[in-house]
């Protein structure tokens, strides 16, 4: 498990990627990509491409995250999910909170 | 140099008075008690009497030389650590290495030299010392964690008798729960509602262990508490997910299926968010598998406001079985790390043997997994249809408040639209009811009509749904559907309560009378109904009413209907 993130140029974007499985062992790395920022993105997007496999804490992740991001106002997109993780996130109806590509 | 800031007891076994003498006043200038050992043998005897904390010993002495006692002395039971160092004139490697070989942890050649002297036994001391904190930490923490596997265990038994509890034990449920620590984070209900009805919640908390179990708690709180009143499916769900989402933390939340099984009308009600799809499999081998899907967020991730209850309904015929499972079973692995996964559960669910369907699944797991650790928590829940007379599950009880109660009462109760559309009056009017004394043990009964009426009114009356459509294949899913976007759509109509009840120490009774803002109907077609007691689902609703009241009456153009309970001799004047 990796995680990776980029900040956009103007500093208003955060792109977290993850590699390998995505579960509890990522909740702290996961945090520190967003929590740890000096600036304020309102736009987040998490590129699955890399993602093999999420478990249930690793929607707690994604909750967490969209809690930070402003819950309800959130703009949290989830991209690039192989067959695997889309059905996850299908089961858990997430495309009810995220958008989901 | 550091010097060692206890005074500790030093063990000086040496036959040779001089050195003896020698090394004792060293020792003893550093503040330690000295105890004198004039051989092997005495220096055994010493060691077990005195009990120094560090022993200086001669390598060669009469009766016993060094090497024994030294390894005599570390065979001494329990774990309290004395380093020895060996006093030796022995020059050659191998001599000295033998004095560790043996037990040694030091040693010191002759003549002695006070400074390394010292400074040997204050580094011995430190070693001591570390090991002593060593011990206490093990111990403590040995005892911690009893401690802990103790409370877990009070915890485990508190939270089994909450969390896998109600009427799992009645003859239509069969559940696995296999724990994967003292605690799993799986939690199956079920129990009957006034009505006959069986709800069962199938409900998997995100994580392991304590975290994952105390959401369980009210979870299962309100589950049996507003089951048993009578709430209905949505009821108990957003009551649920209300709950959880003001208890739990952000991220954590709890993936679950909950199923009404209504006996009566061969149905089966289910709200589902988070969980692998369950499956309807028939009695006969009927088809294939259904898959019943979620639908829905979780419970606890959204607020109330956004939270949806909506339901599906399936038909079921007797024999017809539901089986729900937690994605622990899904994605179990075997020795190549591959997962169980929904296809290997389809084509065990589609050999067309609903009633093996279980156990095959079990086993089919189970030896997939092989023995491999289990990943998650395998639970399964399978609940078959059957008749109602069948049913080996306990009714709710009413426990009594009040000793008396209301005797002499009326009350009038009246829902307009809005009220129709979001409010289900049914649980509070229960409780009033529930208040007379004599209704208590009549209560099942009481609630069985009270929906009846509420249903009839409501659906047939205010909405002016047809039940025949109910007669017809999937009759009952397209009449659900369009119950939904009738009650969706209303604007206007009522529905009137009005109860009246007299009690006296030798009896009493209530009326019950529900009047509604539709159009009636012919009442004479009632009577056909009433004659044959039809088996027909759109028939039972009635008949099912005439068989349980003591009189039913319709009044008017069929929009009124009064029905009736007596007890002991008082009849209504």
């Amino acid at each position: 498990m990796t995680i990776r993130s980029e900040v956009s140029a103007d500093g208003r974007g955060l792109t977290i990627a993850v590699e390998g499985r995505f579960d509890f062992s990522a909740h702290r790395d996961f945090r520190e990509t967003y929590e740890s920022l000096d600036t304020e993105p309102d736009k987040f997007t998490v590129d699955m491409r890399d993602a093999t496999y999420l478990d249930s804490s690793a929607l707690g992740m994604l909750l967490l995250l969209r809690d930070h991001a402003g819950g309800d106002a959130a703009e949290v997109r989830i991209v690039n999910c192989n067959p695997d993780v889309r059905k996850i996130l299908t089961i858990s109806n997430f495309e009810q909170l995220f958008e989901i590509r | 140099m550091a010097l060692v800031s206890e005074p500790i007891r030093v063990l000086v076994a040496d036959d040779n008075r001089t050195d003896r003498t020698l090394l004792s006043r060293i020792v003893a200038r550093e503040g330690h008690r000295v105890i004198e050992a004039i051989d092997g043998v005495d220096a055994i005897e010493k060691f077990h009497a005195e009990r120094p904390q560090i022993v200086l010993l001669d390598a060669l002495m009469p009766r016993l030389d060094g090497f024994e006692v030294a390894r005599r002395i570390r065979e001494v039971p329990g774990d309290t650590f004395v380093p020895i160092i060996f006093l030796t004139s022995l020059t050659e490697a191998d001599e000295l290495a033998r004095c560790l070989l043996a037990g040694g942890d030091d040693f010191m050649s002759k003549p002695y030299n006070s400074v390394i002297l010292r400074a040997k036994i204050t580094a011995l001391e430190r070693m001591r010392q570390l090991h002593v904190t060593m011990q206490q930490q093990r111990d403590e923490i040995a005892r911690y964690n009893e401690r802990l596997l103790r409370e877990q265990q009070a915890a485990k038994d508190i939270f089994d008798s909450v969390a896998h509890s109600g009427c799992l034990a009645a003859r239509n449920i069969r559940h696995l729960i296999s724990p994967l620590a003292v605690f799993n984070g799986d939690v199956v209900l079920a129990a009957r509602n006034p009505a006959g009805s069986m709800y069962v919640l199938l409900g998997d908390f995100t994580g392991h262990g304590l975290t994952a179990s105390i959401g369980a708690m009210p979870l299962a709180e309100i589950f049996y508490g507003m089951t048993q009143k009578g709430f209905l499916l949505g009821d108990v769900l957003r009551e649920c997910n209300r709950k959880l989402k003001d208890i739990l933390p952000v991220g954590y939340f709890c993936c679950a299926t909950m199923v009404d099984f209504n006996f009566q009308k061969g149905t089966v009600e289910v709200w589902s968010g988070g969980l692998p799809d369950a499956y309807i499999t028939r009695r006969d081998g009927g088809g294939p598998a259904v898959p019943v899907v979620s639908r829905h967020l979780p419970l606890g991730v959204v607020s109330s406001s956004r939270f949806d209850a909506s339901t599906e309904v399936f038909e079921l015929a007797d024999g017809d079985r539901l089986l729900m499972c937690t994605d622990g079973l899904l994605e179990s692995r075997n020795d190549a790390g591959e997962m169980f996964g929904s296809d290997r559960m389809i084509a065990i669910l589609d050999r067309g043997c609903a009633a093996d369907a279980f156990e095959a699944l079990k086993e089919a797991a189970y030896a997939h997994m092989g023995e491999q650790l289990r990943e998650d928590d395998l639970t399964m829940v399978e609940v078959t249809m059957l008749d109602e007379r069948e049913i080996d599950a306990p009714m709710p009880t009413y426990v009594a408040s009040g000793q008396i109660g209301p005797r002499d009462w009326s009350l009038s109760f009246e829902l307009g639209p809005s009220s129709l559309q979001e409010f289900n009056p049914l649980p509070l009017l229960q409780h009033v009811l529930m208040e007379v004394p004599a209704l208590r043990v009549r209560g099942g009964v009481i609630f069985t009509v009270l929906s009846e009426l509420y249903t009839n009114a409501l659906d047939h009356g205010v909405m002016g749904l047809s039940s025949v459509v109910k007669s017809t294949a999937n009759g009952f899913t397209d009449y659900y559907r369009r119950r939904v976007e009738a009650l969706s759509a209303l604007v206007d109509g009522y529905v009137r309560f009005e109860f009246t009840s007299r009690a006296s120490d030798s009896g009493g009774y209530l009326k019950i009378r529900v009047r509604d803002s539709g159009p009636g109907f012919d009442v004479s077609i009632l009577q056909a109904a009433r004659a044959k007691l039809t088996g027909a689902y759109h028939g039972r609703g009635l008949s099912l009413l005439y068989q349980l009241c003591d009189s039913l009456t319709f009044h008017g153009v069929g929009n009124d209907v009064e029905a009736e309970f007596r007890w002991g001799g008082d009849g209504p004047a």
